[in-house]
Formats: C-alpha cells, structure tokens, sequence
C-alpha cells in the first residue's frame, strides 16, 4: 500500500515537473529574448546559403563575406560591438525556413524572396529588402536562344528545389504554352553541375544567382543570361515571428546601411562626422537622440554598423558590382539616384 | 478482510505496478511533446491542419507515372511522388534479387574465375557506402554519355543520352482485354498444374505442365490480338531540333537517368547482401542432406529442385526480407540525386511551398511505415508458406 502511495506521489512530482517546463516554453516576455540570448552566447546565429558568390560564399580558409553576409555582421556590430561575432550556418533552400523557426539560427540572411505566403502563413518575418532582384534564365552562347520567345516544347530546366523559382517557371512556361521538363535539385553546385554537363538546356533562378553562378562554371564565356526578367524576387533577411525588438534590430541595421549610404556616411567617415551640421547624419553616428535605447542598445550602435560593415553602397560595391556578377544597380540604386531603394528614416 | 485474497491481490497489484508506470511515462512523454509543439505553434502563428492538401499545388514534376500538372492539388502530388518512390523499389527489388541470387550462387561455383569474381563484387559493392555509390552513377557513369544529337543508337528505336533513355512507347487499345487473357492463362495454368500434380500422385502419370503453361501463356494473349480488337502500336522517339545547338527527343518513353542511376546503385549495393543470404542458405543445408537425395537416385536438379531448395528458402526469406526494406527506405537518397520520389516531392518541395513541416513529415513518416510493413507482411506470409510444416 505504501509503495503505491509513493509511486504516486513520484508521479505527481513528474507530473508538475512537466507542466512547468511546458509553462517556461510557452512563456512570453516583453523583452527580446533573442537578444538576451545573443548576448550571453557572444555570437549571432546567421543561417546564409551553401555558397553563393556575391550574396553569401565562404572562401578556403572559411571565411564568409557577400552582402546577405553583411546584414549578420551589421547586426552583430550592433549588438554585440564585433562585426565577426558571427556564427553562420550554412543552409539549403529546403532547410532555411525550419532551422530559423526551430531556433537554430536567430537571422535568416539567404537570398529569400518575400512572398506573402511565407510572411504570413509559417512564423516568419521579413524585415525588409537588401536586393531587389528578379528570375531569369541562362543558356549556352551557341544555342541559339537570344530570348525567352525562341524556347520550344520539350525544354529541360534545371533548378533549386523549395524556391519561389520552381513556381515561376510553370507559370511562366505555362503563359507561354510550352511543354518542359523540370529538374529540381537540392544544392545549387548540382543544379550548375547539371547543367553545364548537358543534362538540361537552360538553367533558371534570380538574375543575380545566375550572374554569380556563372563564374563558378567551367567556362563562363560559353554562357549567357537571357534578357528578359520573368518575375520579382525582392530578397531579404528573415526573423522568428513573435520577437518584435529582434526584428526591428534587424531591420534597423538594415537600414541604417541604406540612409548611411543616402547621407555619404561611410566607413572612413563615420567618426569623424560626429559634429556634423546635419542632425540625421548625427543621429546616424550616433552624436544625437537616443535611438538605440528603443532596441535596448547604446547609442553607438548604428555607428558601430557604418564603421565595421560600411554602407549598402560600399558592400554592393565591394561584393557584387567589383566581382563582377552585377555591375550595374539597377533597382538597387538609391531612390535618389533613379533606383527603388527608399527606407523609412531612422530617427 | 480476507487476508489471503489481500495478499494475492497485493502480489498481481506488485506485479501490475511497473507496467502502468511504464504506460504512464510513455503516454506523458508523447503528450508532453504534442502539447509542446502545439505551444510553440501557436506563440509563432503557425496553423496545423490537413486542408493544404486539396489546395493547387503550383509546382511541376518532370517524372510522373499518372497525368499530373501544378494545376494538380498537393494531396496528388503526393501519389506522384508515392508512385515514383514505389516504382524505383520494385525495379530495385526486381534487379537486387535477380543479381543477388546469380552472385551467391556464383560464390559456391567450382570455377575459379566465376566465384572470385562473385567474391570481389560482394566486397567492393557492399563496403562502400551507397550515397557515394549512387553518386558515382549518376555524377560520373551516366553523366559521361553524349548529347541527344550523338546518342547511343539502338536499332533506331531506343537511344540513350545524357537527358535519359529514350524507348519506344506502347499504344494500346482495348488494353484491358489484353489484360483479361493473361490472367485467364493464369488461371488456366494453375488448373493444369494443379491437374498434373494429382495425375502424378494419384495415377503416377506424367503430364508436362510446364510446356503447356508455356504455351497457355503465349495462346490466350494471341487470342486476344485476333479475335479481342486488342491492337499494339510503337511510337519511336525522334530527334528533334529545338535551336541552334539544343536538340532533344520528342514521343517515345523517357526513362530519366536520375531513376537509372537510382536503380542502379540501390539493386547492385543491396545484391551484396542477398548474395551472401544465398550463400548462407545454402551453406546452412547439411551434406548428408545432399548425400542422402543422391543416394536415392535423384539427379543433380533434383537435388537442388527438392531438398536443397526448399530448405534452403527458409533460411534466406528473413534476412532477405530486411534487404527489401532496407532497398525501399535507402531509395529515399533519391533527393540527392533530384529523381522525384516522396521525399523530394512531398516532404522537400510541397513542405517548403506551404510551410507545414509537421503534418507533411508524419504523413511522410505514416507513408514508409505502410509501405515497409506491407513487404514484411507479404514475406511473413511467403516464409509461413515455404516453412515446415508439422504434419
């Protein structure tokens, strides 16, 4: 009798135990708790991709850079003063959206199309724009093909699987009447793989990937990337739904690059800059207001971006207009330069 | 109170205690994480539900065995990619078994060449692992053939290339008489065999069934062709130019070198293990067994045909029926190689297009258990058949 009467009480313990640990799960503070976390580990949890020049790439020694790259770095200058405080995981385009909702990154900076359905249907956040891009297709130089009007019925394209590309060639193909054959791999290096060694006729992703991807093949001058842009992929980074202070740190860091960029603050300049006329270009640095206190940082935050990462004008230029994918900006100009680049003033 | 009921109640209450215990953790546990997930689900916004799968799934697959467009719903994308995944298994199973039982066999041979050739097969194939095997097919092997404008020619009628392996397609009409006549030789068969087995134990005369059933089988199709309407036409693939540089075959029957390779690597990495189950079947079969049948008059395939055989199956069946499943779950590495099975389908394209990760990976998990537990079930029943029976 005793014994049972133990037993039960020993269940009743692992009961309680069970149900304050779901109440410690379920629990929802005020404060970020992703900054908190950040914080203690020392490092900013940044899903980027497996390898895409310009965007994000590692080099030999496994350094990343590119400017998907830069939006984790930003961050970490912000929060946590060192721009290298970064830990990035590389992630295929299958695997990015569960590993941010699982909480193994807390950043997802992937060359991601914002598109409502992931906005608003799987706990995500897009929190704002860092390359405006569009789909498009690449063929080889001898084929022939000088426009998307010249594809017949009976053409193999090559792709990502779990991309917004996969659903952009069927409608387009689909507008255009034309019979095709998909081919949908998991890496980008097999989808190249495939088809530089014939296994389809065209290979179709965003314009800036197949600009980048282009100086990976074996002989990049064999190929072209058609004129025609068939859809709008407007890429950014992606955060958790339900951390409203992480997001807005994400995308305050974001923009800070862009208007330090409107406002001729750069790397080079920033500090010296702290007793400018302009009081935006104070705020930016940092010398007035007390923007950061909003995210629960310092005031230096934003100048610790401009002076560790740089401007959007020095990282596209340093990553995707001196490498040679895409020289000119395009849309990606500032709003005061004839491009679509215009973001909410940080003040 | 009755103290010697008490204390037998007590003795089955000591014995039940663990048991209830043990229910209880595991109930516990599983509520704990469904509640868990469900918390978490709702503090994100994520909705759960099934309703997805009626919703236009919006994204093409470039091998299907049933008419299927984006226009199609998820829950039909699924069965596209249930079908591919089922299609590669049995042609895996089909080629395994068949390259499984020629090596065992091959490993006994008295020729030297014949049973070291079988030995280093078995080693190298099964000692590597099968992912870097399957890219070996596809990667290096399949990738080296030519363009559809230099293709490998067979007779005109089927050409090989580095887009797939193009054969003829059959037209049919009235296929379902065709249908009908074979299993009506099938039907037929049994009875003769059945016929003939009574002959000879009853009467000890001898009927060949054998050349009979072979002729039912090639009589009742032809029927069918003169007499049923059953018609069959070929439709060649033909090389057609799409552009300058691009060409490509048009008609005919894709066979995509993604299911090739598929094929290729799970039947020749899982005849490894078939051939040494073989092997060991009919190692396990005693000498004196052999001996005994020889003694007795019966000739070698005899011996092999009644005693050695049908002891031997018992002791293959189970190990074999492991292979089997093995093959039907390693074909889920078709998603390294983009062949559209149920995981690159359903459980990569569809859960990254609408975002369900839970509801699609549990079907995707429900799905491999129906389908490991169906050739478990379908072996057990086969192994009862060919297991002694007490008499």
């Amino acid at each position: 009798m005793l014994k049972t009467f133990k037993n039960w009480i020993l269940i009743g313990f692992a009961s309680l135990i069970l149900v304050a640990c779901q109440q410690q799960g379920g629990g929802n503070s005020k404060k970020s708790k992703t900054l908190e976390n950040t914080q203690k580990a020392g490092f900013v949890k940044c899903g980027v991709s497996q390898g895409l020049p310009g965007f994000s790439n590692a080099d030999t020694a496994g350094n990343w850079s590119g400017i998907d790259v830069d939006v984790c770095r930003a961050v970490a200058a912000a929060v946590l003063g060192d721009a290298d405080k970064v830990k990035y995981t590389p992630l295929s385009a299958k695997e990015r959206f569960t590993a941010l909702i699982a909480g193994e990154i807390d950043i997802l900076s992937r060359n991601t199309t914002w598109t409502l359905s992931r906005d608003a249907d799987i706990g995500l956040t897009f929190v704002g724009v860092n390359f405006y891009d569009g789909q498009g297709f690449m063929v080889r130089k001898n084929s022939g093909i000088n426009s998307v009007n010249d594809f017949q019925s009976g053409i193999s394209a090559c792709t990502n699987t779990g991309t917004t590309t996969e659903l952009n060639m069927r409608d387009f193909f689909n507008s255009k009447n034309i019979s095709y054959e998909p081919i949908a791999f998991e890496k980008a290096d097999e989808v190249v793989a495939a088809y530089d060694a014939g296994r389809c006729d065209t290979y179709t992703t965003d314009k800036s990937g197949l600009a980048a991807q282009r100086t990976k093949m074996s002989s990049p001058d064999d190929h072209k990337v058609l004129p025609e842009t068939i859809s709008k992929e407007p890429l950014g980074p992606v955060v958790r739904q339900g951390d409203a202070v992480w997001e807005d740190i994400v995308r305050w860091s974001l923009n800070v690059m862009i208007e330090a960029e409107e406002y001729g603050v750069n790397s080079s300049n920033a500090s010296s800059l702290k007793d400018s006329e302009n009081p935006q270009i104070k705020r930016l640095v940092g010398s007035e207001g007390e923007l950061g206190s909003a995210f629960g940082l310092d005031n230096e935050w934003s100048l610790r971006i401009i002076e560790q990462v740089g401007n959007y004008g020095e990282i596209y230029e340093k990553h995707i207009a001196s490498t040679g994918i895409m020289p000119d900006r395009g849309p990606n100009e500032l709003w005061t330069k004839g491009g679509i680049l215009y973001v909410a003033p940080a003040r | 109170m009755n103290l010697k009921f008490f204390s037998i109640d007590l003795k089955n209450k000591k014995r039940l205690i663990p048991q209830v215990l043990t229910l209880l953790s595991i109930v516990l546990a599983i509520s704990y994480f469904a509640f868990n997930a469900q918390v978490n689900m709702n503090n994100r916004g994520i909705a759960f539900g099934f309703g997805f799968l009626t919703q236009e799934a919006s994204f093409d697959i470039g091998f299907s065995l049933i008419d299927y467009d984006g226009s199609h719903s998820y829950a039909r994308a699924f069965l596209v990619g249930l079908l591919n995944t089922l299609l590669v298994s049995v042609i895996g199973i089909f080629f395994a078994t068949l390259i499984g039982v020629t090596v065992g066999i091959g490993r006994l041979s008295s020729n030297f060449l014949v049973a070291k050739f079988s030995e280093v097969y078995v080693e190298v194939f099964r000692n590597i692992p099968l992912l870097l095997q399957l890219f070996f097919w596809y990667f290096a092997a399949l990738r080296a053939l030519p363009l559809p404008e230099q293709a490998i020619n067979f007779y005109d009628i089927s050409y090989l290339t580095v887009k797939g392996w193009y054969v003829p397609k059959f037209i049919w009409t009235n296929f379902s008489i065709f249908i009908y006549s074979i299993l009506a030789a099938i039907v037929a068969i049994t009875f003769v065999s059945k016929h003939a087995k009574k002959q000879r134990e009853e009467f000890g005369k001898h009927i060949p069934s054998f050349y009979i059933g072979i002729v039912l089988l090639f009589t009742f199709p032809a029927l069918s062709f003169f007499i049923g309407g059953v018609t069959l036409d070929f439709e060649i693939p033909v090389l057609k130019q799409m552009s300058t540089t691009i060409f490509n075959f048009r008609g005919g029957v894709s066979i995509i070198p993604e299911l090739m390779a598929l094929a290729m690597a799970l039947s020749m990495y899982t005849a490894t293990f078939i051939a040494e189950n073989v092997r060991a079947g009919i190692l396990g079969i005693g000498k004196g067994q052999k001996e005994a049948a020889a003694s007795i008059g019966l000739t070698n395939t005899q011996i092999l045909k009644l005693v050695v055989l049908p002891q031997a199956l018992r002791i293959i069946i189970p190990p074999t029926t492991n292979q089997y499943l093995n093959l039907t779950k390693n074909s889920s590495l078709a998603a390294a190689i983009a062949y559209p099975d149920i995981v690159l389908v359903f459980a990569g394209t569809a859960l990254m297009q609408t975002g369900r990760a839970i509801e699609i990976v549990s079907i995707t998990m429900g799905t491999y258990l129906l389908i490991s537990l169906s050739i478990s079930s379908f072996m057990n029943w086969y192994n009862q058949s060919v297991a002694i029976k007490e008499k």
